[in-house]
């Protein structure tokens, strides 16, 4: 960690791919992906971070334990989020028998579906 | 006792002022500032338990406004959980005990370890004016929405409070681990090392991995609060169930902060007082360990009720009861060092043989609330408040009083009167069951907690338990006064009273300013009272 001094050269190519990155972000932005705007931003993030961390914070010439605990970080934050999502993404699979909408609510991350203009039910037949 | 005099210059005496305490980097005496501190917390924090106690005697809220109530019980928790359970053993015994246990110097950063109090103090002032400007009424998990969009207490200063002392947890954790990996002395291999070391690593992980998200969790709250983020508004896209993940991801591992180092504590005092080895030593190691990773796994079985997705809840559910079993491991092996044990009726043994009853009450009502169905009748009752309770204080307090009192003739290089001592645990383990047990009751026959009123019916366990919590008090003020006592009046404790094996115990009693004359050399494991006793015969 200490001992490892990397050439000038490797310093400015990473310092120019993540300028590139960040150009390739902000031109993303202008270009509707759909369902894939987010995936895809998040990947050139991940990609940006994974390199600050390896040439920038010197992970790659570290000793295996330190790249262990890097490791064990990640680990720890895929199972935040994993076991969070196993509630978010199996909360719509139960629907109550008699239709309530306690623990089998869909929830959706947005803005919520506009209320219907009147229940249609109401509506008399034709 | 091998020697009755104290050595001349000692880490307590070595310099004498003010300023050589306020910035002395010497580990002992941060470990003290600590214990001042975590002492101040812990008499306010039994005031506000107090309050609560006295209002529940009656079933009318006669004492204080529900208004009141919900500010004493919260600052309760918040003053017990924060700056109390989750300091107490690694802050305090931890930072005295650690380098010694490895045979270092010091720990591994000392401006850090001082800048760790410093951070502590800081927080903790926070979350005292914010108890001075009228306190917080959220309850201690600070749930939404209530926090972030009704409650109109001291939110934002006490959520400051929290963050800050957050940091000083993380760099004892990482101050600890660097520790464990560099300092250790020649010989002192990882499998002969005190397993209260072993906790304490175990421990630094949780503090390390968890803590950084209740600081984020914090900051969400306060953003949420202050500028109406919508993170956990489902009027703007939010879900205040992310709030209790989010929160319950810090704060169920923080459960392991507290309870880790006391069983830490446990393993040494078992194999001193039995005169054994702790029976299955890497077991009861790596069981530390597992208890630290298992621990990230279970957080949402707090929130079956919360309406989370019942295919999640299995899940949790399932995980939560496999965390009981590393705990199990522990339990099992402490009792079979007992097993034809040479057993030496001290104190610190009688404080761990509470530890012991209590702790298994604890563990094994807490499968009840991993239970699917039976947490739906349970949660949100006494029940869960007595629980946590047997865990918190019949675990972790416990742990950390037998620590104390076993470590005492160390710190202080005194001894404090035995029967006084032995008086106070056997308060303390009535008081405790007589506080609590009824509670487990009340919640079985459905008293919800956080009410201030409540029926008729229940007033006989309720007056059972505040004539407990009573006793629970002039047990904690006996152990106050005879420790200051023997500060003054005790006798001279020598290198190693309990004829203890680890390396503590090898210097002087208060160990000198560098701990050791010479650094140790170690040539065997950390509990070979066998192999002693045999010599001394």
């Amino acid at each position: 960690m200490a001992g490892h001094i990397s050439p000038k050269s490797t310093y400015y190519a990473i310092f120019g791919s993540l300028m590139v990155l960040t150009a390739v972000t902000v031109g993303v932005a202008f270009i509707n992906l759909g369902v894939l705007n987010f995936p895809v931003a998040l990947t050139i993030a991940v990609l940006k971070a994974t390199l600050v961390i390896l040439f920038f914070m010197h992970v790659k010439y570290s000793s295996r334990l330190t790249k262990l605990i890097c490791g064990g970080a990640f680990f720890f934050l895929i199972l935040l989020f994993g076991l969070t999502m196993t509630d978010y993404l199996s909360r719509g699979w139960f629907v109550s028998p008699g239709g309530t909408a306690a623990a089998g609510t869909q929830v959706t991350v947005g803005p919520p579906p506009e209320p219907a203009a009147a229940p249609a039910e109401a509506r008399p037949e034709p | 006792m091998t020697t009755t005099i104290l050595p001349r210059v000692n880490y307590l005496n070595v310099r004498h002022s003010v300023g050589s305490w306020l910035f002395t980097k010497d580990h002992k005496r941060i470990a003290l500032l600590y214990l001042g501190v975590v002492t101040v917390a812990f008499f306010l924090g039994g005031i506000f338990a107090a309050g609560v106690r006295i209002e529940l005697t009656t079933p009318e809220g006669d004492f204080v406004s529900a208004d009141t109530y919900n500010r004493l019980f919260t600052m309760h928790g918040i003053a017990m959980v924060f700056f109390v359970l989750i300091p107490a053993v690694p802050a305090i015994l931890g930072n005295f005990v650690l380098p010694l246990a490895i045979g270092a110097k010091d720990v591994a950063f000392p401006k850090i370890n001082l800048l760790s109090w410093y951070v502590f103090v800081i927080g903790f002032l926070f979350t005292l004016a914010a108890m001075m400007f009228g306190g917080v009424d959220t309850g201690w998990t600070f749930y939404t929405p209530y926090s972030t969009s009704a409650s109109n207490s001291n939110v934002m200063l006490t959520g400051i409070g929290v963050f800050i002392t957050g940091f000083s947890s993380i760099l004892t954790g990482l101050n600890f681990m660097v520790t464990i990996h560099r300092m250790r002395a020649p010989g002192m291999t990882w499998f002969r090392m005190p397993l209260f070391v072993w906790a304490l690593y175990a421990t630094s992980l949780v503090q390390i991995l968890a803590t950084p998200v209740i600081a984020i969790t914090v900051g969400m709250l306060a953003l949420e609060r202050a500028l109406g983020f919508g993170i956990f508004d489902p009027r703007l896209g939010g879900d205040p169930v992310l709030f209790q993940h989010l929160f319950w991801f810090y704060s169920h591992p923080a459960v392991y902060i507290m309870i880790l180092p006391p069983m830490g504590v446990i393993s040494e005092v078992i194999a001193c007082f039995s005169r054994k080895p702790v029976f299955g030593y890497s077991f009861v190691a790596f069981s530390s360990l597992a208890i630290a990773v298992f621990g990230f796994l279970v957080w949402a079985h707090h929130l079956f009720v919360a309406g989370i997705s019942p295919y999640s809840a299995m899940v949790f559910s399932f995980l939560s009861f496999a965390v009981a079993v590393p705990s199990a491991v522990k339990t099992f092996n402490w009792t079979a060092t007992l097993y034809k044990g040479a057993i030496w009726w001290q104190a610190p043994m009688i404080w761990v043989f509470g530890f012991l009853g209590l702790f298994l009450v604890g563990g094994l009502t807490g499968l009840f609330l991993a239970s699917l169905g039976l947490d739906v009748h349970l949660h949100d009752t006494y029940f869960v408040v007595a629980h946590f309770h047997y865990i918190m204080v019949g675990g972790a307090i416990m742990g950390y009083f037998a620590g104390l009192h076993y470590w005492w003739p160390k710190i202080t290089g005194k001894m404090y009167s035995n029967s006084a001592a032995t008086l106070a645990a056997l308060l303390v383990f009535v008081g405790f069951n007589l506080t609590f047990f009824p509670q487990f009751i009340l919640g079985y026959l459905g008293m919800p907690r956080r009410y201030h009123v409540y029926a008729d019916e229940f007033q006989v366990l309720n007056v059972m338990s505040s004539a407990g919590a009573s006793l629970l008090g002039i047990g904690y003020a006996l152990i106050g006064s005879y420790l200051v006592y023997s500060i003054f009046r005790g006798k001279a404790a020598g290198a190693n009273p309990w004829r203890a094996t680890g390396l503590e115990w090898q210097t002087e009693s208060p160990p000198i300013p560098e701990n050791f004359v010479e650094t140790p050399i170690v040539t065997e494991g950390a509990y070979e009272y066998v192999k002693r006793e045999t010599k001394v015969a």
